[in-house]
């Protein structure tokens, strides 16, 4: 099975995912995960991609049937091999980290990298800009072996720096 | 008198605030002024010193009429409040009149017992609240605590920018 990882984005208009899954689908691709939002007025769309049926059908053939849309769309696009067998292992336990203060630039490098320098992996992160507050919330895997109050105390050092407040959080599972 | 009400990232909004005598005249006007400003803002339900730029333990709620409330004590005014007890936390989408662009998923407890002084006499009272009053008493001492929902949001999709509609 071939898997490829397609990204498209352009400014938002209605009949962007239609047309590129229709694209898709004419190939035989299927969707094995996507995540579709507007940022800042523009649609983007990340999409893995696999290809299973026709052996004629590689990433050149995916761009080639994307090219004539994404040139009446206006659209950017991105087709690329990617493995099939990503690392799935757990990594640690879920925290939710939040960031809010005054916007200024280097406030996601320099807070991404103190989780980084603890081998922290951040596996989904959202900013928002509202006025003059910017936002930060990023979902983190810490690993078991990291002592969270050293963490908590290095993402305090880089918050007084940025002049930002963050905070850690044990991640709560969902109540049902 | 209605007062502006602050913005965060003012950095008031994030320093835990300061216990307060309950019959000092200027915290009677404190707590009058806090009630003016929130009956002055369509759909305020609650509002904390810190929010109109004041670092004094003091905040005011009505739930009354909102279709989420269960409980409803009308109008509550209270000076050192404390969380008692909480039990049977539940997520749900709260916004704030100080991050007015933004909502989060919160998780808050259902069921509170709130104790805090009654501003002029100083009378110690308790509320029992649940469903949406008891979400608005942990989002008022929140704020007193320095704590802003953004601080409490579930999780990087569980922030939302408000809906305008044009």
């Amino acid at each position: 099975m071939t898997l490829l990882a397609v990204s498209v984005i352009g400014v938002d208009r209605p009949g962007i995912i239609a047309a590129v899954t229709g694209a898709l689908a004419q190939v035989g691709g299927n969707l094995e995960d996507s995540s579709m939002t507007i940022l800042g007025g523009h649609f983007a769309m990340s999409l893995i991609v696999s290809l299973d049926a026709d052996p004629q059908v590689d990433e050149h053939a995916v761009r080639a049937v994307l090219e004539p849309i994404t040139a009446s769309l206006g659209l950017a696009a991105f087709v690329g091999k990617v493995t099939d067998q990503p690392d799935h292992t757990s990594l640690g336990s879920p925290y939710v980290v939040s960031v809010h203060g005054a916007d200024r630039p280097g406030i996601v490098s320099r807070v991404m990298g103190v989780i980084a320098s603890y081998g922290g992996n951040v596996s989904d992160l959202t900013t928002r800009l509202s006025g003059d507050l910017y936002v930060v919330v990023a979902d983190v895997e810490v690993p078991l072996a990291v002592d969270i109050e050293a963490l908590r105390a290095s993402l305090d050092a880089a918050a007084d720096e940025l002049g930002v407040e963050i905070t850690v959080r044990a991640a709560e599972p969902d109540l049902l | 008198m209605i007062r502006a009400v602050v913005l965060a990232p003012e950095r008031v909004l994030s320093r835990p605030a300061l216990d307060v005598d309950p019959g000092d005249p200027t915290v009677v006007q404190l707590a009058a002024d806090l009630v003016d400003t929130m009956r002055a803002y369509p759909g305020c339900v609650g509002l904390a010193a810190p929010q109109i730029g004041d670092g004094r333990r003091v905040f005011c709620l009505d739930v009354t009429g909102h279709p989420k409330a269960k409980s409803c004590a009308g109008l509550v005014v209270l000076a050192n409040p404390v969380l008692v007890s909480g039990e049977a936390p539940k997520v749900g989408r709260e916004g704030c009149q100080s991050v007015p662009d933004l909502t989060g998923d919160v998780a808050r407890f259902r069921r509170v017992l709130v104790r805090g002084l009654v501003v002029g006499t100083g009378a110690e009272r308790t509320y029992e609240a649940d469903a949406f009053e008891a979400r608005a008493f942990q989002h008022e001492l929140d704020h007193l605590a320095g704590v802003l929902f953004l601080d409490r949001v579930a999780g990087a999709h569980a922030i939302f920018q408000r809906k305008t509609y044009r």
